[in-house]
């Protein structure tokens, strides 16, 4: 690992990116329409656009950031130019962490988009802490890269790569305690949403929504994102190999 | 020291015997063509130098170390048959990431476009270059953190008889005045009068590996093409 190796392959991404005008749009205009469409389906009863507007805001970089970054790695490993990098000195750590960073800050830029709708457009009611949110927001976009890197090793194609989204996503969405609170799920539904990062997210955007103090709960919800993307960086780099038969 | 030396090397993908038991050695500093038709085996072979190719047997020293050492990645520069280049960055984008992988800075890109012939082209897109020009990107990415040793797939195929001419030019300087090992990949024969040693693969096995001028005087033969296939043929006819 070498950091300055790290933030060329993070400037790398991010320059290809802005390239991407289209894609740039879509993940920032994208989440706004959507909680403006949330807020407009549940108008006759305000308290749910309330109730799961933070929550959303966590789910919207984890499902984004999956999808575009497990369609670029599968880029990378179909156009040989991921071959080719693990021919120089760039180290596998220093490749997955430059793809998070990069896509940890689009993730900044959508998350203060769509939380700037949702705060002072939508009427959704002032967190406990605006920055920590984003930090939740953040670490769940890394999160979702983390996890697109690594599924980008089943997929043989783009196509492919795509279809995880519903599986790797969908489930997620299911057991986090959005669609109805984990508390009222079977025991042992209950029991493997525990082990579902989006759980934690959901938990900690939704304290700090109605709270009036950070609870340290919160901070505790942080750090089992943080942990979970850390890991799944870490299987992720595992999928990359230099020598193939 | 040899900059390449291969002994007993055996690979096989998929049940098929792709090298099979080949031995051969690559001088430094020495411009040498490894050819053959397409499916002899040469870009499993060039795999295995860079080491993303596993191997069944045999040893493979390459700058004095086995073949996929970490340390080997500074001193190798590697193209692969396709392009292997960001189509959505601009030419010089790609070369300062491949020069900053090196430990290398902007003026070592500048200087790798223009080795390449592409000085005036250095804001371009990739995606909105010619064929030639972005398989020239792709070898300035090799060539920007000065390599001890130059793989490269196939660079010359497709590009016009002036490209192709002006790169072998580039292949030779690259040999005589920086003391680069070059190892280039080719299915066309004609190329191979640029070359001070020839490699000829088919069928995975190493059918000669002499210089242009050695090669006729084995098989009496007047052209490369004809060499080429009277060593075929031999081949063929069990001693």
């Amino acid at each position: 690992m070498n950091p300055r190796l790290t933030l060329a392959t993070a400037g790398r991404v991010l320059a290809q990116l802005r390239r991407d005008r289209r894609t740039i749009a879509l993940v920032i205009v994208m989440p706004c329409v959507l909680l403006w469409l949330f807020k407009e389906v549940f108008a006759a009863s305000h308290g749910v656009f309330q109730q799961l507007a933070p929550a959303l805001l966590a789910v919207f970089p984890l499902t984004i950031m999956f999808l575009i970054t497990s369609v670029a790695m599968v880029r990378e490993r179909s156009s040989g130019t991921l071959e080719r990098l693990l021919t120089t000195p760039l180290g596998k750590g220093d490749l997955m962490l430059g793809y998070g960073l990069a896509f940890g800050v689009l993730a900044l830029v959508q998350g203060l988009a769509a939380s700037g709708v949702a705060l002072g457009l939508l009427g959704m009611a002032t967190p406990a802490s605006v920055p920590l949110l984003l930090l939740i927001a953040v670490a769940n976009a890394v999160l979702g890269s983390a996890l697109g890197l690594g599924v980008s090793a089943l997929a043989t194609s783009e196509f492919q790569a795509v279809q995880f989204m519903p599986a790797v996503i969908l489930p997620q969405f299911l057991l986090c305690g959005l669609v109805t609170p984990t508390s009222s799920m079977a025991g042992w539904l209950d029991g493997v949403s525990r082990v579902i990062p989006l759980r934690y997210a959901v938990d900690g955007m939704s304290r700090l929504a109605h709270s009036p103090t950070v609870v340290s709960t919160v901070w505790w919800d942080l750090v089992v994102i943080a942990g979970c993307a850390v890991i799944a960086l870490v299987v992720g780099s595992t999928t990359l190999r230099r020598t193939t038969a | 020291m040899a900059a390449i030396e291969i002994h007993q090397l055996v690979v096989r993908r998929r049940g098929n015997t792709v090298l099979d038991h080949v031995d051969l050695a690559v001088p430094q500093g020495s411009v040498t063509g490894l050819l053959g038709p397409s499916g002899s085996g040469k870009t499993t072979l060039l795999r295995v130098l860079v080491g993303a190719q596993r191997r069944q047997s045999g040893t493979v020293t390459v700058l004095g170390r086995p073949a996929g050492h970490a340390a080997l990645r500074q001193e190798l520069g590697y193209t692969t048959q396709a392009a292997s280049v960001y189509t959505d960055l601009t030419a010089l984008e790609n070369i300062r990431y491949h020069a900053t992988l090196h430990g290398a800075g902007r003026a070592a890109a500048l200087d790798a476009l223009r080795r390449v012939d592409l000085a005036g082209y250095s804001d371009r897109l990739v995606r909105a270059m010619s064929g030639g020009q972005v398989s020239r990107v792709s070898l300035a990415c090799a060539l920007v953190g000065r390599p001890k040793l130059l793989l490269l797939d196939e660079p010359t195929v497709g590009l016009d008889p002036v490209l192709r001419r002006d790169l072998w030019a580039l292949f030779r300087t690259e040999a005589d005045q920086h003391g680069t090992t070059l190892v280039v990949s080719s299915h066309v024969l004609d190329e191979a009068g640029h070359c001070d040693r020839l490699l000829l693969l088919r069928e995975g096995r190493l059918i000669a590996d002499d210089t242009p001028a050695g090669l006729l005087r084995a098989t009496g033969a007047t052209d490369l093409d004809d060499a080429f296939l009277e060593l075929v043929t031999n081949m063929e006819v069990p001693a």
